[in-house]
């Protein structure tokens, strides 16, 4: 080590006769300055502490030589460091931080830090906080570095940090239990991106670690509960107060166009810069879209670990504990839907079962299961990479749920919607289902003739009449593909009006709306939507069962629209020959009118209030008709 | 070691929810391992394993807003208590000049200061690694890897972290001390055998408390 000494006399005296001091005369000299303290000399210690270990200047190559004997030789000294005589020593030893050391001082000081942290018990929860504390850096040493700069120190301390849990951990297996606890209570909560996305990184890397397979479930649990705080704080009205005409999250980023959805970020972003409280919602917006992406790269990199399903299955927990229950959730969901994305299989098999599962209980209330089928209809509908037989199964479990129901039920008892709310989220989950997936479940004869046994049509036809209360929009959309495809055999009419949402459909959703709740509606967040994007089904580019068809429905239904009123007749339906799924599909002889389709097609599956009548009521009979749910938007918040 | 380590009958009384009122035994195990690797002083030691059953199929109903289930339970605990002067044996898992470092059980950790290091060890850096070697007998080594009998001098019960000694001459590597008997190690011997004894299945220590965990009480 070999460091010269001048600021103690006794020291003078042997750098006279030799000068340098070995390593074990150091050790010796602070164990002996540590001694003395007990014994009422402070004059050694108290020279480390303040000349040493706490410079009032900022210093000099030479008192950082200093420095780094001292910690090297403070960690041979760590047995006569005592919690009573020594707290002002060790609580500068805590406070120091490892982003403002040169490289040799902060590997000497991660030694001393692991030396206390196992020699006695005392110590190891300075230690741990100590270590969690430096996961960021100091504010003003953040501002002051470079990009570059900041890249390399970040890495070298970040790794130095991780190795130092490790060692702990090896040394006191048990200090993750006492380590996890820490993270999640000194999680950043103030909105700076950086300090907050650093911080989850670290516990990513924990995670991911040895020290993950004990605390790793509980630190991802931390984390999705801290993505649905950033997520329920930024609620659609404050965001929709911007434009009420428009809507910032108007579900128009299914255009064709693959960067709608960057148009529709960027909108967001400069609505919101107009003013402090869009500054705020933005700046929100931004971190979640930064923790999201790191999120969905750490399960990918759970995949080449092959850990995914140990993964999901906290994701899972968390997900039925909080996400499931939270009152519209936005983003947190596509979490887990990514990773259902990351393996069908198991993962995306494993999430519809306990979804459906959710449902079915009889035991469970009846919002938390509204929420459920809620969950489980967007999600079947929206993700790709469900195959048509796991589909099937699911409807027919919810459509013979519905059955039974109507069975059991006495509507002359009570009609009211919001007693059979449950029942209606079902039929209208089915529905929305189906409005996704008719044709593609039709192509195969087998499925096909599986969706024709279902009793879905004497549900329908039930005196519960879940067409009239469930919401029009999707009714809509879900006669027109049924009439194309033949589905019911009676001719009966269902008649209904063109609006996005209707009384009854408000009074079976409740106050919490869960009628017009899709929680895996587009993706609005750019940086992540990456994640999301290739395995997301898009109402744009969803086959219609009545796809091909020539306009004379459309034309009739435009005319019907301009009459603020839609009746589907399925007698008309079969008496023109509908649109059968097997006639031929011509996608080129759409041709020219096929924007215009398109563009109708849209407005007839956008949700999204164009107006203020969701906050103020819906209208019976005033105005054009709204639009529907194409996109439809991820929960529109009406009050 | 054995010492350390008893198994103990218990008679509790344990608290469910009525939420979990058709999945009483997932409730009872959750219940019961929150109470796993931390000091309980209701148990006096740090419990380690349990496993239970259930003498009756009833349940008490606890009257009170929240109708919670008293569910007597009969559980066998296996619990760990290290006190001073006990004799452990844990890995050595990294050692220096000044400490060497232990894993007892797989879980808890202990340190033995150099001041607690009887002189007859000296450190010493072989092939760029350090050991403790005896100046007494050459082939008795610590090292990392090494499992290493040592005395109980404190135990921490909140960290669950030990301060151990190797003053006594009966202490040191496992290995060495078994192939090597002398009289220290004899006398060791024969109250190692009287540990073992005492955890013959007449003489296992018989708690009865109730409750198990007093906070879990919920009108308390």
């Amino acid at each position: 080590m070999g460091v010269e000494f001048t600021g103690n006399h006794e020291m003078e005296i042997a750098v006279e006769e030799s000068g340098y001091f070995s390593d074990s005369e150091v050790v010796a000299h602070v164990q002996e300055a540590l001694q003395s303290v007990a014994l009422g000399d402070r004059e050694q210690y108290d020279w480390l502490l303040y000349e040493v270990l706490c410079p009032t200047k900022r210093m000099s190559p030479d008192q950082e030589a200093l420095l780094l004997t001292t910690l090297r030789a403070l960690s041979g000294a760590v047995p006569y460091i005592d919690a009573d005589y020594h707290q002002s020593l060790y609580s500068l030893i805590f406070k120091m931080s490892l982003w403002r050391c040169a490289p040799d001082v902060r590997g000497a000081l991660i030694d001393l830090i692991i030396s206390l942290a196992a020699s006695s018990g005392v110590f190891l929860d300075g230690c741990l906080d100590m270590l969690v504390r430096n996961f960021t850096p100091p504010i003003k040493l953040q501002e002051s570095l470079s990009d570059n700069e900041w890249i390399a120190r970040k890495s070298d301390v970040v790794d130095c940090v991780m190795s130092a849990l490790q060692h702990i951990t090896d040394l006191v297996p048990l200090s993750p239990m006492r380590l996890w606890p820490k993270i999640v209570r000194e999680m950043p909560k103030s909105t700076r991106k950086k300090d907050l996305l650093l911080y989850v990184e670290c516990m990513l890397r924990l995670e991911r670690s040895m020290i993950g397979k004990f605390v790793g479930s509980l630190l991802l649990k931390a984390l999705m509960d801290r993505l649905l705080d950033l997520d329920t704080d930024i609620s659609w009205e404050d965001i929709a107060q911007e434009d009420n005409s428009r809507g910032i999250f108007d579900m128009e980023l299914e255009d064709v166009q693959e960067n709608a959805g960057d148009d529709r970020i960027e909108k967001i972003q400069q609505l919101a810069q107009d003013s402090s409280q869009c500054n705020n919602t933005n700046e929100k917006l931004d971190i979640i879209d930064g923790l999201m992406a790191l999120t969905c790269e750490h399960l990918k990199s759970c995949v080449d670990d092959g850990r995914l399903i140990q993964v999901f299955g906290t994701l899972l927990e968390s997900f039925q504990k909080t996400v499931l229950n939270a009152y519209k959730s936005k983003f947190a969901q596509f979490i887990v839907f990514y990773a259902c994305s990351l393996d069908p299989e198991n993962c995306g098999v494993r999430f519809a079962f306990t979804l459906r599962d959710i449902f079915l209980s009889r035991t469970n209330p009846p919002l938390f299961r509204m929420s459920a089928v809620s969950y489980l209809g967007s999600y079947l509908s929206r993700a790709k990479f469900l195959g048509s037989s796991l589909v099937l199964e699911i409807l027919e479990s919810l459509t013979e749920w519905c059955f039974e129901y109507c069975q059991l039920i006495d509507v002359n008892r009570t009609a009211e919607p919001k007693v059979h709310r449950v029942f209606y989220s079902a039929c209208q989950a089915v529905m929305y289902i189906f409005c996704f997936r008719m044709r593609s479940l039709m192509i195969d004869p087998h499925n096909k003739s599986r969706v024709f046994h279902m009793p879905f049509e004497s549900v329908l036809r039930h005196p519960l009449d879940p067409l009239k209360v469930c919401l029009p929009s999707i009714v809509e959309e879900f006669l027109q593909q049924a009439k194309a495809t033949h589905l019911f055999s009676s001719s009966k009419a269902f008649i209904f009006d063109n609006f996005l949402e209707s009384e009854l459909s408000k009074a079976f959703g409740g106050i919490q709306r869960l009628d017009m709740f899709f929680p895996f509606d587009p993706y609005l967040l750019k940086g992540s939507d990456r994640y999301i994007r290739p395995s997301f089904e898009f109402w744009s580019t969803v086959r219609k069962a009545y796809d091909g068809d020539d306009s004379e429905d459309e034309y009739d239904g435009d005319e019907d629209l301009e009459n603020g009123r839609h009746g589907v007749s399925l007698e008309e339906v079969d008496s023109e020959g509908g649109c059968g799924l097997d006639g031929d599909q011509n996608p080129e002889s759409e041709s020219e009118g096929e924007d215009a389709d398109l563009g109708c097609s849209l407005n007839k599956m956008s949700i999204t209030p164009k107006d203020t009548t969701l906050k103020h009521g819906l209208p019976a009979n005033l105005g054009p008709p709204a639009r529907m749910p194409a996109r439809i938007r991820p929960s529109t918040s009406p009050i | 070691m054995a010492e350390a380590l008893r198994v103990s009958d218990a008679d509790l009384l344990v608290y469910v929810h009525p939420s979990n009122a058709n999945r009483i035994q997932k409730a009872l195990c959750r219940q019961l391992s929150v109470a796993l690797f931390a000091f309980n002083e209701t148990f006096d030691g740090v419990l380690l394993a349990y496993s239970f059953g259930l003498p009756s199929k009833t349940a008490r109903i606890l009257p009170g807003l929240i109708p919670y289930l008293c569910v007597n339970v009969k559980a066998k605990l296996l619990l760990f208590s290290p006190r001073q002067d006990m004799l452990l044996e844990g890995k050595v898992v990294k050692l220096n000049k000044e400490t060497i470092y232990v894993v007892v059980l797989g879980f808890c950790a202990a340190a033995i200061t150099s001041e607690n290091i009887r002189e007859e060890f000296r450190y010493k850096i072989k092939g760029g690694h350090g050991m403790f070697s005896s100046t007494a007998h050459k082939r008795h080594v610590i090292k990392p890897g090494t499992i290493l009998r040592f005395l109980v001098k404190s135990f921490d019960e909140e960290i669950l972290h030990i301060s151990g000694s190797l003053i006594p001459a009966h202490t040191g590597c496992l290995r060495w001390l078994s192939k090597h008997g002398t009289a220290e190690d004899s006398e060791f011997d024969g109250k190692k055998k009287s540990h073992n004894s005492s955890l013959a299945p007449h003489n296992v220590m018989h708690e009865h408390l109730k409750p198990l965990l007093p906070s879990q009480d919920p009108y308390r």
